[in-house]
């Protein structure tokens, strides 16, 4: 088997301002599946064509922002190796006991100097998609509900030290530099796009002063006609737009970015070119930035730059 | 009945309605003033100092809000909704950017 360690985004954890219309946005707009509510008020969602029991997982608070994104690893014999992995490299990491998220095993939990908190995991209930083992159907019932996308893509996160995160993700947790955006000088990294598999990101750092900032989490479209789609839903429904639909130069990804009622942005993603870990990393210089965010419109969009949670 | 909303030192008044949010009926009218970002209380590039007026309010994220922002009526004005007519001041963090062409190129 050629894929090993870390297989996966596997879920994210959210603060909203007001629970019930965090609820009625996340699953009749954006149309996630609704899949449990826990003894500490937080609800649980998945995207339909993912198979474990939750990938995203929304709590109320006083403020909105990330708690924490964790990834899927192979197996349990993985998850203590990288614990130890992480520990020799110098990192804190805390056990969160199996049953502290609902249907979901025993987690690692450490803090990147970026300020975020991570999180590997091994076991997740597998509820399925919908559709039968056996016999499957493209599609069920599911996907046309709301925006309705198919999985917890990627996360795109703003805080300090982007090049000490970078060396943990490549050195300990087996990701490549699939691209970077170089600071205006040129000796270091703006922002870079790291891989754990085949897919052009699993996850995303960009350089900022305060730590543990949400830019977006991302939800995967199956088409650029379902992201079209998915900006039609955004506008019946009136939610706050940023940018899009166009197609990010970086990543070659077809995208929406839109925020939830609490300030948090979300991105509705399709596509991206297919990288190998053998591949060299694509670079963009700072001044190429605008086309790295929007391709056709050669545009870098403020909010991109300034708006987090 | 709309309301009249005065943004202090940038010379811009807009009508805004009880059930619109401060930022929303600046934005509707195409006018810049007030950084527009996530409207939903989250970011915090839209606060303001409301100097004069009543008005109600939505949750707004405490990373943005203080309880001396509260105190001093600094809030973020995709959450607040007027209820008589408004005076206020840009505060935010995007304060050195505000009222200046929207064609201003970037840094
Ligand atoms: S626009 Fe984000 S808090 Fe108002
Ligand atoms: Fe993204």
């Amino acid at each position: 088997m050629a894929l090993t360690g870390v297989l996966r985004p596997g879920h994210a954890q959210v603060r909203v301002l007001n629970l019930e219309e965090s609820v009625r946005f996340y699953r009749d707009v954006l149309g996630l599946v609704e899949t449990g509510r826990d003894a500490q008020g937080r609800v649980y969602f998945k995207c339909w064509d993912e198979r474990d029991h939750n990938s995203y997982v929304i709590r109320e608070a006083d403020r909105a922002g990330i708690d924490f994104f964790g990834f899927r690893v192979l197996d349990k014999a993985t998850l203590d190796k990288f614990d130890a992995d992480l520990r020799a490299y110098g990192l804190a990491t805390e056990r969160i006991p199996a049953g502290e998220m609902l249907e979901t095993g025993e987690r690692v939990r450490f803090t990147l100097p970026s300020g975020h908190v991570m999180e590997l995991f091994a076991d997740k209930t597998k509820v399925g998609n919908g559709i039968p083992l056996v016999n499957p159907a493209p599609w069920c019932k599911a996907r046309d509900h709301g925006i309705a996308p198919i999985r917890l893509d990627h996360a795109l996160l703003y805080g300090p030290n982007v090049a000490e995160v970078q060396k943990i993700f490549t050195e300990v947790l087996g990701f490549y530099l699939v691209e970077r955006v170089l600071t205006p000088d040129g000796n270091a990294n703006a922002a870079i796009w790291l891989s754990c598999g085949q897919k052009v990101h699993d996850i995303a750092f960009a350089e900022y002063p305060e730590p543990g900032k949400l830019h977006h989490c991302s939800f995967l479209m199956e088409s650029w006609d379902q992201v079209l789609r998915a900006g039609d839903i955004m506008s019946m429904n009136q939610v706050a737009v940023d940018i899009g639909p166009t197609r990010h130069g970086v990543t070659r990804g077809c995208t929406i970015y839109a925020w939830d009622p609490s300030g948090n942005r979300f991105e509705t993603f399709m596509g991206g070119h297919l990288p190998y870990p053998d591949y060299e990393t694509m670079t963009w210089t700072f001044d190429n930035f605008g086309q790295g965010l929007d391709y056709p419109q050669r545009k870098l969009h403020e909010t991109f730059l300034s708006v987090v949670s | 009945m709309a309301h009249t909303v005065s943004i202090e030192d940038a010379d811009v008044r807009y009508a805004c309605a009880p059930q619109e949010s401060l930022l929303s009926g600046l934005h509707r009218l195409g006018l810049r003033g007030i950084p527009v970002g996530c409207r939903g209380g989250g970011c915090g590039v839209c606060k303001v100092e409301i100097t004069e007026g009543e008005f109600s309010t939505r949750t707004m994220s405490r990373d943005h809000v203080s309880d001396d922002d509260l105190a001093h009526r600094r809030l973020l004005a995709c959450r607040v909704y007027p209820s008589s007519d408004l005076s206020l001041k840009v505060i935010g963090k995007l304060q050195k950017k505000v009222c200046t062409p929207a064609d201003r190129p970037l840094p």
